[in-house]
C-alpha cells in the first residue's frame, strides 16, 4: 500500500484513491465547489488545490491520484492564498444579497468566504446582467448567482439522463443554460430538482409557495387542509439538526397544526388507495390483455419524461393518479361533501419531498374544472422554513396524530417513499386480489436496495409475475428499449425519477450524501415492520372509503376521481 | 409557441447514418453551410437523429466560434483580429466597420446586406490587417479603405438589384 | 461536404488495395525497396520543362494578395500566343510580403522567381522574358540547379537575405512543388522514409529513433516526441489513435497552414510514420475550418496516397493498416490543449479535463492517443530517412533541429522562416526580416502567441531555443513572431491578448474564466480616460492595479490547463520590460505610443487646415465637420481615434495628443 505524507504525517493510500480521498479519510478537510462523490472529478473549481512537492503548480486534490512517496501540504500559505483569491474572483460578480437569499446559511460560497476571511469585494464587478428564469412551476434559475461549478449539468446528464441544461457559450461568457436559453417550462426539464440538491449557491431553487400558503392560512374564509408525503417524516428532522433517518411523524403533525392547518392528512393513506387501484389495474391488464408491462405513475418527473420522450408508450403507464393527487381529489370531493364544505373554500396544501409535485399539481387534468385539486405544494425545505418563521421549537413539540378520515395508513403506504416500495406494496395487495391470501412474507427484500435496476419474478399461485424496480429515471431507458425490442417477461415496473426514490427527492433537506439516503430508507422499512397493518387492502379507513363512497377499485367513482390520462408533450426542447 | 417548420435535413443526415456523437460537429457544420445558420428547428432535428439532447447540442454549438444562430447578411465580413493584424491597426479597422455599418460583431445590418464577424486569425499575417468579404480577401486595409470597400459592395448590390 | 475521407466509400474502392502494385510506388515495396529502382529514375527533373512552366504562389497569403488576378492576367497574356505554357498553383515559398509570387521555368534554364507580380505587372514581366530579359525590379532570384543552365546576372535565391540564413527542412518543398501532385513529392524521395520504416524498423525502434533525434513538440509544450510515442506504444489497448493537431489557433501564426498548403504529403507521411510508431490504425487530422484551401489540398493528397496504396490496408505490402480522417475544427483556441481537442473530436465542448490520466494512456474514446502538431510530424520523414544523427546535428544541446516561425507585424519582409534552433533573434529580425520599415525603432517582438512573452531590444541577441527563451519570460510556443515598433503600445498589446484569452478560455475553471476577465477589466481601467470615471471607479482602478500581480500568480498556479496557466504571461512580460509605459498610463493617463483611444485626442489646427476636405472623406465614422475651403473640426464624441485623418492630411493640420 502506498504511503503519502500530508502536512508532515504519513498516511496509507489505496491504489485508486485520490489525494482528496486520503485527506477526507484522515480528517483533513479540503474545500470543494464542484466535486460530486460518485461522479468523475471535473477539476473545474480549483478550490481543492494543494501543494505537492516537486510539482510546478498547485494540483487539484480531487483528481490527482495518491501515489507512493508524495509529500503534500494542504494548507500552506500558497494554497490558502490561492483558494482565497478564487473565492474573491467568484465574488467579483456574485450578487451580494446574501441577506435575502434563500440559501443564506446553506450556501457553500458564503461559508467559504467566512472560512477564508474574505471581508471585501476585491475586484470590481464586470459581469453582464443576467435574468431570472421563473417560467417553471417547480424551479427557479438565477444565473446571476451561478458560479458555473457544473454540478447541476453533470447531475442532469450523468445521474438523471435528462440533459435539459448544459454549459453554453465560452470563456467569460459561459453560462449554464437551456437550449437557446428558453424557459425551463418549455425545456425538457422534468422538474426533479436534483440540480437544486447539488447547487452550492442560490442559483437553483424551488419556486416558493410559502407566500400563497401563508396567505391562505391567514384567510378566515378558507379551510386550510394539508397532507404530508411518506418520505417527509423521515427527513424533516435533518432540517432541525436531528439525526438523519429519525421518524418525526408525530412532531410533524403537531407542527402543521400549530401553523394553522385545520386538518392534517397523511399521503401514505392515499398511497394505500393508489395500491388498491394500481394492483387492481395490473390484475385487470393481465387478465384482459392490456398493455404490459405496466409502469407506475406516482412520480411526476417520470410521467413528463415519458410524455416527451416516449409518447407512443403512454398506454403502458398506469392510469392511477399519484397519491398526492388522489388525496387532492378526495379532499375537494369526499371530504368537502362529508364536512359540507364548498370545495372553493378549501385550500389544499401538500408537503412533498419533491419539486416535480409542484409541476404535477398545476397540470390541467388535476382538477375538476373549478380549480386545482392541490392549491399549493411545499417541499420539505419550505416546510422547515415555515416552521422556523413561526417560532415553533420543533424538537420541543409533543407528537400528535393525523386527522380522520384520511389519516390512517398501512406500512405498505409508508414505504412508498423508498425506491422499490411501491412495487412491494402493490405485490402484497395484488397477491391478495388474485389468490385471496396474503403473502407468506410481506418483506420482498429482493426489491430493496440502491441499484439502478432491480428485477425479480414473484410467484403468484403458479403465475410468474415479472417485476422490475427502476431507481433513477436514467435507468428506465434501458428497460424501455428492451420492451421495445420485444421483451415479454416483465409485467410491472416501478419507476422513481430520483435515485433512491422520494427519500432522495429534489425537495428534501440539502445534502449530497448517500449515507443519509440510506438512513431515510432504513427508517421507512422499520416503520413498515412495526406497523400493525402492513397491507393496503387491510387499512380500515381504505375499506371504509370503498364501502361508503367509492364502491370498488376501478369502479366509476374511482375512474372519475382517482384516474387520469396522459398526452404526448411537444417540448420546444 | 411559434409555428415549427421542420427543415428538410435528410440529405445531410444521410451522410451520417449512425447516431454517433462524433458526427455532431461535422453535422452542425454541414447544416450551417446549407442553411447559413443553426435554427432551433435544425437543432431539434439533429437532436433526434443523433439521440443527443438539444441542450448538449446548443452547448457544443455555442462553444465554437464558427456557429451562428441567426441568418447572415448577403455580404459577410470577417475581420481578422490576430496579433499581427492588431499590431497593424485592425482594432481601428473594426471600429471603422462598426461605425460604418452601425452594427457590432455578430450582428447583421437591418437591410440584411452586411453581417460582421470577428475571427481569431485568418492565417495571412504577412498581409495584415486583413478582412474577408464573402471569402474575398482584402489585404492591408485601413480605416480609410473601409469606406471604399463597403461602398463597392453596396454598388455591386445595386447593380445586382437593377439587372 | 463530407469530412471523413473514407476510402471504402470511394467509387473506385476496389482499386485501392490493389493486387497489382501501383507502378509509381513499386520502388517502395519490400522486394524492391533496397534496389531504389524508381519509376522516376529516368525522369529526375522536377517538372517537365519541355514547355515553359509558370508557377503561381497560391497559398492563402498569395490568394489574399491577388494571385487569382495574376493568374488570369497570365492566361490572358498567352491567350493569343502560340506559346502554351503550363500553369501550376503551388504553395507558399514563405516570403509573404512579396506576394503575389510567380515563378517561371523556361526550357533548359533555371527557374526564376518574381515578386509582387500584380495582374498589371505580369504581362510586363513575361514580355521582357520573351525577349530574353529578366525584369530585375521584380526578380527575386533564380533557383539553383533547377535547369541545365543558370541565368547571368540573376542572383541565386538561396543568397537572398531572406533565405540565406534559413535552414529549410520542413519547408523544403513549400512553394517549389505542386502540392496537388503526389508524383512530385515521390520524385523528391517522398515516402522513402515510410518504406524504410515499414520494411526495416519495428515500431519500438522507430520511437527510439525519434527520441534519439531529440525532436520536441513544435506546438508549444516542447515534450520529447519519441517519448510520448513510447508511452502510447507501451500502453496495451485494442485501439490506439494518432491525432495531428492542425488547429493552429495562435493568432499571428500560420506555419501549419503553409506546410499543408505547400507540401501536404510531407505531413501525411509523418502521420503514417507516427501511427506506425505507436500502433494506431486510425489517425485524425484536426484542422481549422478557417483554412479551406489547406483542407482541400489535404483531401486531394489523401486521395492520391490512398490510390497509390500508401494509405489504407496493407500499406506497401507491410501488413500495416491506416485510415486517416479529417476533422474540421469549429474555432476554439483552447482546442490546442490535448484533452480539449480530444473532446472536440468526440463531438463535445472542447473543455480540458484534469490530467492524469494523460492522453497517451487514456485519450480519444478512452484509448491511448498521441497528439502531435503539423510541424512536429512534418519533421518525421526527414528524421527517419536521414537518421536521428542527421537531424540532431542542427540546433543546440537541448533543442534539436529547426523551427519554423511566422514573421509578421512591423517588419520589412514578412513570411515563413525556418531557422536552425539556436539562431540569434537579431538575425531573424534584422537579416531575414530586413528590420523595421519606415525608419521606425524596434520595440519588441511577441513570441509564443497569447501564452508567450515579448522580447525587448536589450535581449535581441538571445538564441532562439526552448530553454533560452524562458530565461527572458517568453516561450517558443507554436511559432508566431510579431514584431512591434515604437508606434505599438505595450499596454494595448497586453490588453489585446487578455481580451483574446478571456474570450477563448473554455470557461470551465474559475481562475482562468474569472481571473482573465478580471485581469482584462484591470487593464481596461488602466487605459481608460479620466472623462469617463467617477470616484468609485478611480478607487477600483487602483485596487485592481495593486492586486494584479497576485491575481496573475494565482491564475498561473491553479488553472486547469496550459491556456490558463500561461494566460498572465503577456501581462507579466510587458510589465517586466515596459513598466514605464504602464506607469505613464496609470499615473499620467498618457499613452506614449498614442494608441489607446481613450487617452488620445485628435483635433484639427484652425490655422493649418486648408479645407481640402480629404480628412472628412476618409473619416469612417463621420466625425469630421466642415465644408470645402473652410476649416474642419473633429466631433470628439464620434471620433473612434482610428487615425485615418492624420494619415491623409498633407498640411499637418491634424494633431494627436
Amino acid at each position: 500500500m502506498a504511503q503519502i505524507n500530508i502536512n508532515g504525517q504519513t498516511f496509507p493510500a489505496k491504489a485508486d484513491q485520490t489525494v482528496l480521498d486520503v485527506c477526507e479519510q484522515n480528517g483533513i478537510e479540503i474545500p470543494t465547489l464542484c466535486h460530486i462523490k460518485e461522479l468523475m472529478p471535473s477539476g473545474a473549481c480549483r478550490m481543492c488545490v494543494v501543494e505537492v512537492e516537486g510539482a510546478q503548480n498547485l494540483v487539484p486534490s480531487c483528481s490527482y491520484p495518491a501515489t507512493d512517496g508524495m509529500v503534500i501540504k494542504t494548507h500552506s500559505d500558497r494554497a490558502l492564498q490561492a483558494r482565497k483569491t478564487i473565492i474573491e474572483l467568484l465574488q467579483t460578480n456574485h450578487p451580494d444579497d446574501c441577506l435575502y437569499c434563500v440559501r443564506s446559511g446553506s450556501c457553500d460560497l458564503q461559508e467559504l468566504s467566512q472560512d477564508y476571511g474574505v471581508r471585501q469585494r476585491r475586484f470590481a464587478n464586470n459581469s453582464p446582467e443576467q435574468h431570472l428564469d421563473v417560467s417553471s412551476p417547480a424551479l427557479e434559475r438565477d444565473p446571476a448567482k451561478c458560479i458555473l461549478c457544473g454540478k447541476c449539468v453533470r447531475v442532469c446528464e450523468e445521474v438523471m439522463g435528462v440533459s435539459a441544461i448544459d454549459f453554453a457559450g465560452r470563456g467569460s461568457n459561459a453560462t449554464v443554460s437551456t437550449p437557446f436559453n428558453v424557459g425551463l417550462n418549455v425545456s425538457s426539464c422534468i422538474s426533479c430538482g436534483q440540480c437544486i440538491s447539488v447547487c452550492p449557491t442560490g442559483a437553483l431553487r424551488e419556486s416558493s409557495s410559502l407566500k400563497p400558503v401563508t396567505n391562505a392560512l391567514k384567510d378566515p374564509e378558507k379551510t386550510v387542509v394539508v397532507q404530508h408525503a411518506p418520505a417527509v417524516s423521515v427527513s424533516l428532522a435533518e432540517e432541525f439538526g436531528l439525526k438523519p433517518g429519525l421518524d418525526v411523524n408525530g412532531l410533524l403533525v403537531a407542527a402543521l397544526r400549530r401553523l394553522g392547518f385545520k386538518y392534517v392528512f397523511d399521503t401514505s393513506f392515499s398511497a394505500d388507495l393508489t395500491i388498491m387501484e394500481e394492483a387492481s389495474e395490473l390484475v385487470h391488464r393481465v387478465q384482459n390483455n392490456g398493455a404490459l408491462p405496466m409502469f407506475t405513475s406516482c412520480s411526476p418527473g417520470w410521467i413528463k419524461y415519458m410524455e416527451q420522450s416516449h409518447p407512443d408508450m403512454l398506454d403502458h403507464l398506469s392510469s392511477c393518479k399519484s397519491p398526492q393527487q388522489m388525496m387532492g381529489a378526495l379532499i375537494k370531493n369526499v371530504f368537502a361533501e362529508s364536512y359540507s364544505l364548498n370545495p372553493k373554500d378549501i385550500y389544499s396544501v401538500s408537503v412533498m419531498p419533491c419539486t416535480a409535485k409542484k409541476f404535477e399539481a398545476q397540470r390541467p387534468e388535476m382538477g375538476d374544472g373549478t380549480g386545482p385539486d392541490i392549491d399549493s405544494v411545499l417541499t420539505t425545505r419550505e416546510l422547515a422554513r415555515l416552521i422556523r418563521a413561526h417560532g415553533i421549537a420543533f424538537d420541543k413539540l409533543k407528537p400528535e396524530v393525523a386527522d380522520t378520515p384520511f389519516g390512517e395508513r398501512s406500512g405498505a403506504g409508508k414505504i412508498f417513499g423508498s425506491s422499490g416500495g411501491v412495487i412491494e406494496a402493490a405485490l402484497r395487495t395484488a397477491h391478495y386480489l388474485i389468490t385471496g391470501t396474503e403473502l407468506n412474507d410481506p418483506n420482498l427484500k429482493m426489491l430493496r436496495g440502491s441499484e439502478g435496476i432491480r428485477e425479480a419474478v414473484v410467484d403468484v399461485q403458479g403465475l410468474p409475475v415479472g417485476v422490475a424496480v427502476v431507481s433513477g429515471v436514467k435507468h428506465a431507458e434501458q428497460l424501455i428499449q428492451e420492451v421495445r425490442d420485444g421483451r415479454k417477461d416483465l409485467h410491472f415496473i416501478e419507476v422513481m425519477t430520483c435515485p433512491g426514490g422520494c427519500i432522495n427527492g429534489g425537495g428534501q433537506p440539502l445534502h449530497h450524501d448517500p449515507v443519509r439516503v440510506k438512513a431515510r430508507a432504513a427508517a421507512l422499512y422499520k416503520i413498515d415492520e412495526g406497523a400493525p397493518v402492513r397491507v393496503s387492502h387491510a387499512n380500515p379507513e381504505i375499506q371504509e372509503l370503498y364501502a361508503e363512497y367509492l364502491g370498488e377499485p376501478l369502479g366509476e367513482k374511482s375512474h372519475h376521481l382517482l384516474h387520469t390520462h396522459y398526452s404526448a408533450r411537444e417540448t420546444q426542447f | 409557441m411559434e409555428h415549427l417548420i421542420i427543415p428538410d435535413l435528410d440529405p445531410i443526415l444521410k451522410r451520417y447514418p449512425d447516431p454517433n456523437r462524433e458526427h455532431l460537429i461535422p453535422l452542425l457544420q454541414d447544416v450551417q453551410e446549407e442553411q447559413g445558420y443553426l435554427s432551433k428547428e435544425s437543432i431539434g432535428v439533429i437532436s433526434r437523429h443523433l439521440e443527443v439532447s438539444p441542450a448538449k447540442i446548443y452547448g457544443v454549438a455555442t462553444f465554437y466560434n464558427q456557429f451562428r444562430f441567426s441568418p447572415l447578411g448577403r455580404y459577410h465580413i470577417m475581420v481578422c483580429r490576430g496579433t499581427a493584424c492588431h499590431v497593424k491597426g485592425s482594432a481601428n479597422v473594426l471600429a471603422a466597420i462598426c461605425s460604418g455599418l452601425k452594427i457590432q460583431p455578430g450582428e447583421t445590418t437591418r437591410d440584411g446586406l452586411f453581417s460582421l464577424e470577428v475571427v481569431a486569425c485568418i492565417g495571412a499575417c504577412g498581409l495584415a490587417p486583413l478582412i474577408s468579404v464573402n471569402g474575398e480577401y482584402h489585404a492591408g486595409v485601413t480605416p480609410a479603405k473601409i469606406k471604399r470597400i463597403l461602398n463597392s459592395y453596396r454598388k455591386r448590390e445595386e447593380i445586382h438589384a437593377n439587372g | 461536404m463530407v469530412d471523413h475521407f473514407d476510402p471504402a466509400q470511394h467509387e473506385s474502392a476496389d482499386t485501392f488495395y490493389p493486387e497489382v502494385i501501383h507502378p509509381k510506388v513499386a520502388h517502395l515495396m519490400p522486394e524492391s525497396y533496397q534496389t531504389q529502382n524508381s519509376f522516376f529514375a529516368d525522369n529526375p527533373s522536377d517538372i517537365d520543362a519541355t514547355v515553359p512552366t509558370i508557377l503561381i504562389g497560391a497559398g492563402t497569403c498569395g490568394l489574399s494578395a491577388g494571385a487569382p488576378d495574376t493568374r488570369q492576367a497570365v492566361e490572358n497574356y498567352f491567350a493569343d500566343s502560340d506559346l502554351k505554357p503550363r500553369l501550376i498553383d503551388v504553395g507558399c515559398i514563405g516570403l509573404c510580403s512579396e506576394e503575389p509570387i510567380m515563378e517561371v521555368q523556361l526550357s533548359g534554364k533555371n527557374r526564376l522567381i518574381f515578386g509582387k507580380v500584380t495582374a498589371k505587372k505580369a504581362a510586363t514581366i513575361l514580355k521582357s522574358l520573351e525577349a530574353g530579359e529578366v525584369n530585375s525590379k521584380h526578380c527575386l532570384g533564380q533557383h539553383r540547379k533547377s535547369g541545365e543552365s543558370a541565368w547571368d546576372d540573376v542572383p541565386f535565391i538561396d543568397e537572398h537575405p531572406f533565405f540565406r540564413p534559413q535552414t529549410r527542412l520542413v519547408l523544403e518543398h513549400c512553394g517549389v512543388i505542386d502540392p496537388d501532385d503526389i508524383d512530385e513529392y515521390l520524385k523528391r524521395d517522398g515516402y522513402q522514409a515510410l518504406a524504410k520504416a515499414l520494411h526495416t524498423v519495428t515500431p519500438a525502434e522507430l520511437c527510439k529513433e525519434v527520441e534519439l533525434s531529440g525532436l520536441r513538440g513544435r506546438g508549444g509544450g516542447g515534450f520529447l516526441s519519441g517519448k510520448k510515442w513510447t508511452f502510447a506504444l507501451n500502453t496495451p489497448a485494442d485501439h490506439k489513435y494518432m491525432i495531428c493537431n492542425a488547429d493552429e489557433g495562435d493568432p499571428g501564426a500560420f506555419m501549419d497552414r503553409a506546410v499543408i498548403e505547400g507540401d501536404p504529403h510531407r505531413l501525411i507521411e509523418g502521420l503514417i510514420l507516427a501511427s506506425y510508431g505507436i500502433g494506431a490504425e486510425t489517425a485524425y487530422i484536426y484542422i481549422r475550418a478557417e483554412y479551406p484551401l489547406a483542407i482541400e489540398r489535404l483531401k486531394t493528397a489523401l486521395a492520391q496516397a490512398t490510390e497509390y496504396g500508401l494509405l489504407g490496408d496493407d500499406i506497401l505490402g507491410s501488413g500495416f493498416n491506416l485510415h486517416i480522417k479529417i476533422k474540421k475544427g469549429a474555432g476554439a483556441f483552447v482546442c490546442g490543449e490535448e484533452t480539449a481537442l480530444i473532446h472536440s473530436i468526440e463531438g463535445k465542448r472542447g473543455m480540458p479535463r484534469p490530467r492524469p490520466p494523460f492522453p497517451a494512456v487514456s485519450g480519444l474514446h478512452a484509448s491511448p492517443s498521441v497528439i502531435n502538431n503539423v510541424e512536429t510530424l512534418a519533421n518525421i520523414p526527414y528524421i527517419v530517412r536521414e537518421g536521428a544523427s542527421a537531424f540532431n546535428k542542427y540546433g543546440t544541446d537541448t533543442s534539436k533541429g529547426t523551427k519554423v516561425f511566422a514573421l509578421s507585424g512591423k517588419i520589412s519582409r514578412t513570411g515563413l522562416v525556418e531557422i536552425a534552433m539556436g539562431t540569434p533573434l537579431r538575425e531573424i529580425i534584422e537579416d531575414i526580416g530586413g528590420g523595421i520599415p519606415n525608419g521606425k525603432q524596434y520595440k519588441a517582438v511577441q513570441i509564443g502567441g497569447p501564452s508567450g512573452g515579448c522580447i525587448p531590444t536589450q535581449h535581441l541577441d538571445i538564441k532562439v531555443d526552448y530553454e533560452t527563451l524562458k530565461t527572458v519570460g517568453a516561450m517558443m510556443g507554436s511559432g508566431g513572431l510579431v514584431v512591434m515598433d515604437e508606434d505599438t503600445c505595450m499596454v494595448d498589446v497586453a490588453t489585446f491578448f487578455m481580451d483574446f484569452i478571456q474570450r477563448e478560455s473554455c470557461g470551465k475553471c474559475i481562475p482562468c474564466r474569472e481571473g482573465t476577465r478580471t485581469m482584462l477589466g484591470i487593464l481596461k481601467d488602466i487605459t481608460r480616460g479620466r472623462k469617463s470615471e467617477d470616484g468609485v471607479d478611480a478607487l477600483d482602478r487602483f485596487k485592481g492595479i495593486m492586486y494584479m500581480d497576485r491575481l496573475a500568480q494565482v491564475i498561473k498556479d491553479t488553472s486547469l490547463c496550459g491556456l490558463g496557466q500561461s494566460a498572465p504571461n503577456p501581462v507579466l512580460s510587458t510589465l517586466r520590460w515596459f513598466r514605464d509605459e504602464y506607469e505613464a498610463h496609470v499615473f499620467d493617463r498618457k499613452c506614449p505610443a498614442g494608441v489607446c483611444p481613450e487617452l488620445v485626442t485628435y483635433s484639427i489646427l484652425d490655422d493649418k487646415c486648408n479645407g481640402c476636405h480629404a480628412c472628412a472623406t476618409q473619416c469612417p465614422s463621420d466625425a469630421i465637420l466642415g465644408t470645402k475651403k473652410n476649416v474642419h473640426h473633429i466631433i470628439p464624441e464620434n471620433c473612434i481615434a482610428c487615425g485615418a485623418c492624420i494619415a491623409v492630411c498633407t498640411k499637418q493640420a491634424v494633431i494627436k495628443e
